[in-house]
C-alpha cells in the first residue's frame, strides 16, 4: 500500500462508517427531514446550490484565514513582549484571559460602529478569539529554551538579542504553530458566532450568516450542506498549517527534534 | 534571573574578561591564565535555601595548561567554572581569566541548525557571514574527525559525535580558555574512553588553556598536566598532583595507577573530614 493511500485511507473508511450510520437513521423514519436531513439530500442540495454557497464561503474563509494569521501574528508579538518583560507579563496576561470571557454580542454592536457591515467586524472577532492559544503556547515555547543554553549562548558572546534570534525564537515558532492549530478549532466557530452576531449587508454574508438563515427559513439540507464545507475548511487549514510547520520548522518532525 | 544582567554586573569584577589584548599589569603575571584567590560562593537553590557552594579556592593556570578539578558532586566544580566564564561573579576573593568559553556537560546543540551551523555559531554571533562561518567550521570537522557529518542535524548524530560538534563549537569561540564541564559525564564507558583520546588528540593540535571538570578521577589523570582534588560542598582544594608521564597515557601506566590511587585516597579522605 503506497503512503497516501496509508494516510487516507483510514478517515476515509471512518468518514464512510459514518455516512452509511447516519443515512439508515435518517432514512428510517425515527426523525424528520427538517430535523436532520439525509446525506443523500445534504449532497443533493451542496449539488444544486454550489455557486450560492460558494459565494458565502468567500467572506467566512477569508474571515478565518486572515483572522488566524493576524491572531499567529498578534499572539506571537504578545508572546516575545511578555517573554521580555515583568512587566507587560502582569499587565497583559491577566487581560488577555479576561478578554477570552467577554461575549461577542456584547462588544459585536461596538466593532460594527467602528467598522460597518463587511468582514472587518468579523475578522476582529475571529482575531480576538484565536491570538490567545496563539500567545500562551508561544510564552510557553519561548520559555522553553533553559537557562543552560543560555549560559552558553553568554559564553560564546551573544548579546541578549541575539539569544533570542539563535535561541529562543527557533525554539518557540514550532509552539506557536500549535497554538494555532489550538486556535483554529475555534476560529471556524468563532467566524460562525460573529457573523451570528454582527449585521451583514451584501448577497453574500458568510457561511456562518447563511446557516441560521436556513435553519429559521427549514432549508434544512442546505444549512447542512453549508456546515459540511466549514468542516471541510477547517481540515484544509488544519493541513496549510502542517504545511507552514513543514516549511518554517523542519526539525520539530524530525524524531529527537524536541527542543534542548 | 536575567542572566545578561548578572554577567554585566560580573563583568565588574572581572573587567578583564572582556578586555583580552591588555591584561591588567601585575594582577595576572606572565604566563598565568587563569588566577583565582580565596574565592567563595554561595548561591540560593530553587527552594531559596543558601547552598555554600565554594569555600576559600585558590588556583592558578598556566598559559597552555590542562588543569583537571575532580571532587565528588555538588562539590561547587560548575559554579567554580561559572564564575571563569564570568556568567557570576564570586561573593568573596578575586578572579581574573582570560576570556573563557564553556562547555556544558549536555551538548546543548540548537535541533535547527546543522552540525556545521552549530559548530559555527560563535561566529555567527561575532557577525562572520553565514558562508566564511561555515568554511571555517567545515576546515575544522575533518581535524575533529567530523568530515562528512557538516549537514547531519543533530538528533542523527550519535552522543560522541554531539559532544565533538559541541567541541568544535567551544573552539570556534577564538576564546583562550576552554571550562569543560563533564564534557563526556553522559556518554557511555567506551564512547568515553574513545572520546578521552581524542581531545587528547584535539587539544595537542589545538592547544588551549583548559579547565576540565570531571568526577572521574582516571579521566582527570590521563588528559591533565595537573589535577586539583576538591573537598565535598563547600568545595576547597584539599590536594595538587602533577601528572608528568608522558602521553599519550595507558589506563594501565604504572604512574597513572599510582596517582589514580592517591587521588581516590584524597577524594576519601575529604569525604570522611
Amino acid at each position: 500500500m503506497s503512503r497516501a493511500a496509508r494516510a487516507l485511507l483510514p478517515p476515509l473508511a471512518l468518514l464512510a462508517i459514518v455516512i452509511g450510520a447516519w443515512e439508515a437513521y435518517a432514512d428510517s423514519g425515527a426523525t424528520s427531514s427538517f430535523v436532520l436531513p439525509a446525506p443523500h439530500s445534504v449532497a443533493a442540495s451542496l449539488w444544486d446550490n454550489a455557486g450560492f454557497i460558494a459565494g458565502n464561503l468567500g467572506p467566512t474563509a477569508e474571515e478565518i484565514v486572515l483572522g488566524i494569521a493576524l491572531a499567529l501574528a498578534l499572539g506571537f508579538a504578545l508572546a516575545v513582549l511578555i517573554h521580555f518583560s515583568g512587566v507587560l507579563r502582569r499587565a497583559v496576561y491577566p487581560l488577555a484571559v479576561g478578554s477570552q470571557a467577554v461575549p461577542v454580542a456584547v462588544i459585536a454592536p461596538l466593532l460594527v460602529f467602528w467598522w460597518g457591515f463587511g468582514v472587518l467586524p468579523k475578522l476582529a472577532v475571529v482575531v480576538l478569539i484565536c491570538f490567545f492559544p496563539v500567545l500562551v503556547t508561544t510564552v510557553d515555547g519561548l520559555a522553553r529554551i533553559e537557562r543552560d543554553q543560555l549560559k552558553l549562548l553568554r559564553t560564546l558572546d551573544a548579546s541578549r538579542w541575539q539569544a533570542f534570534r539563535f535561541a529562543e525564537l527557533p525554539a518557540a515558532l514550532p509552539a506557536a504553530i500549535s497554538g494555532a492549530r489550538i486556535a483554529l478549532a475555534v476560529g471556524v466557530i468563532g467566524a460562525y458566532i460573529a457573523e451570528s452576531q454582527t449585521i451583514t449587508s451584501g448577497a453574500h454574508a458568510g457561511l456562518g450568516h447563511e446557516i441560521n438563515a436556513d435553519l429559521t427559513a427549514l432549508q434544512t439540507p442546505r444549512a447542512y450542506a453549508a456546515a459540511l464545507v466549514l468542516f471541510a475548511l477547517a481540515i484544509a487549514c488544519f493541513y496549510a498549517l502542517t504545511l507552514a510547520e513543514r516549511a518554517l520548522a523542519p526539525w520539530a518532525s524530525r524524531p529527537g527534534g524536541e527542543t534542548p | 534571573m536575567n542572566l545578561w544582567g548578572n554577567a554585566r554586573e560580573g563583568s565588574e569584577v572581572a573587567t578583564t574578561i572582556t578586555q583580552p589584548a591588555q591584561p591588567p599589569a601585575g594582577k595576572r603575571a606572565g604566563d598565568r591564565a587563569i588566577v583565582l584567590r580565596n574565592v567563595g560562593h554561595t548561591f540560593a537553590d530553587r527552594g531559596g535555601n543558601a547552598v555554600h557552594a565554594l569555600a576559600d579556592v585558590s588556583l592558578q593556570a598556566q598559559r597552555g595548561e590542562l588543569l583537571a578539578l575532580v571532587g565528588p558532586s555538588g562539590c561547587g566544580k560548575t559554579t567554580l567554572l561559572e564564575l571563569i566564564c564570568a556568567l557570576q561573579a564570586p561573593q568573596q576573593g578575586t578572579i581574573d581569566s582570560e576570556p573563557a568559553v564553556l562547555m556544558p556537560q549536555r551538548d546543548l546543540l540548537l535541533p535547527w541548525l546543522s552540525a556545521v551551523d552549530n559548530a559555527a555559531l560563535a561566529l555567527r554571533i561575532a557577525h562572520v557571514p553565514r558562508a566564511a562561518a561555515r568554511s571555517r567550521a567545515a576546515a575544522l570537522f575533518a581535524q575533529l574527525g567530523l568530515d562528512g557529518f557538516e549537514h547531519a542535524h543533530p538528533a542523527e548524530l550519535s552522543g560522541g559525535m554531539r559532544q565533538r560538534v559541541a567541541f568544535a563549537r567551544t573552539l570556534l569561540s577564538g576564546k583562550p580558555v576552554l571550562c569543560l564541564d563533564e564534557p563526556f559525564g553522559a556518554l557511555d564507558a567506551i564512547t568515553r574512553a574513545e572520546m578521552q583520546q581524542w581531545l587528547a588528540g584535539a587539544l595537542a593540535r589545538e592547544p588551549r588553556t583548559t579547565v576540565l571538570v570531571t568526577h572521574d578521577v582516571e579521566e582527570a589523570i590521563l588528559l591533565a598536566d595537573r589535577v586539583l582534588v576538591l573537598s565535598p560542598r563547600p568545595g576547597r582544594v584539599i590536594g595538587e598532583l602533577v601528572v608528568s608521564a608522558p602521553r599519550p597515557r595507558a589506563r594501565t601506566d604504572g604512574n597513572v595507577i599510582a596517582l589514580r590511587e592517591r587521588a581516590l585516597e584524597l577524594l576519601s579522605r575529604g569525604a570522611s573530614s
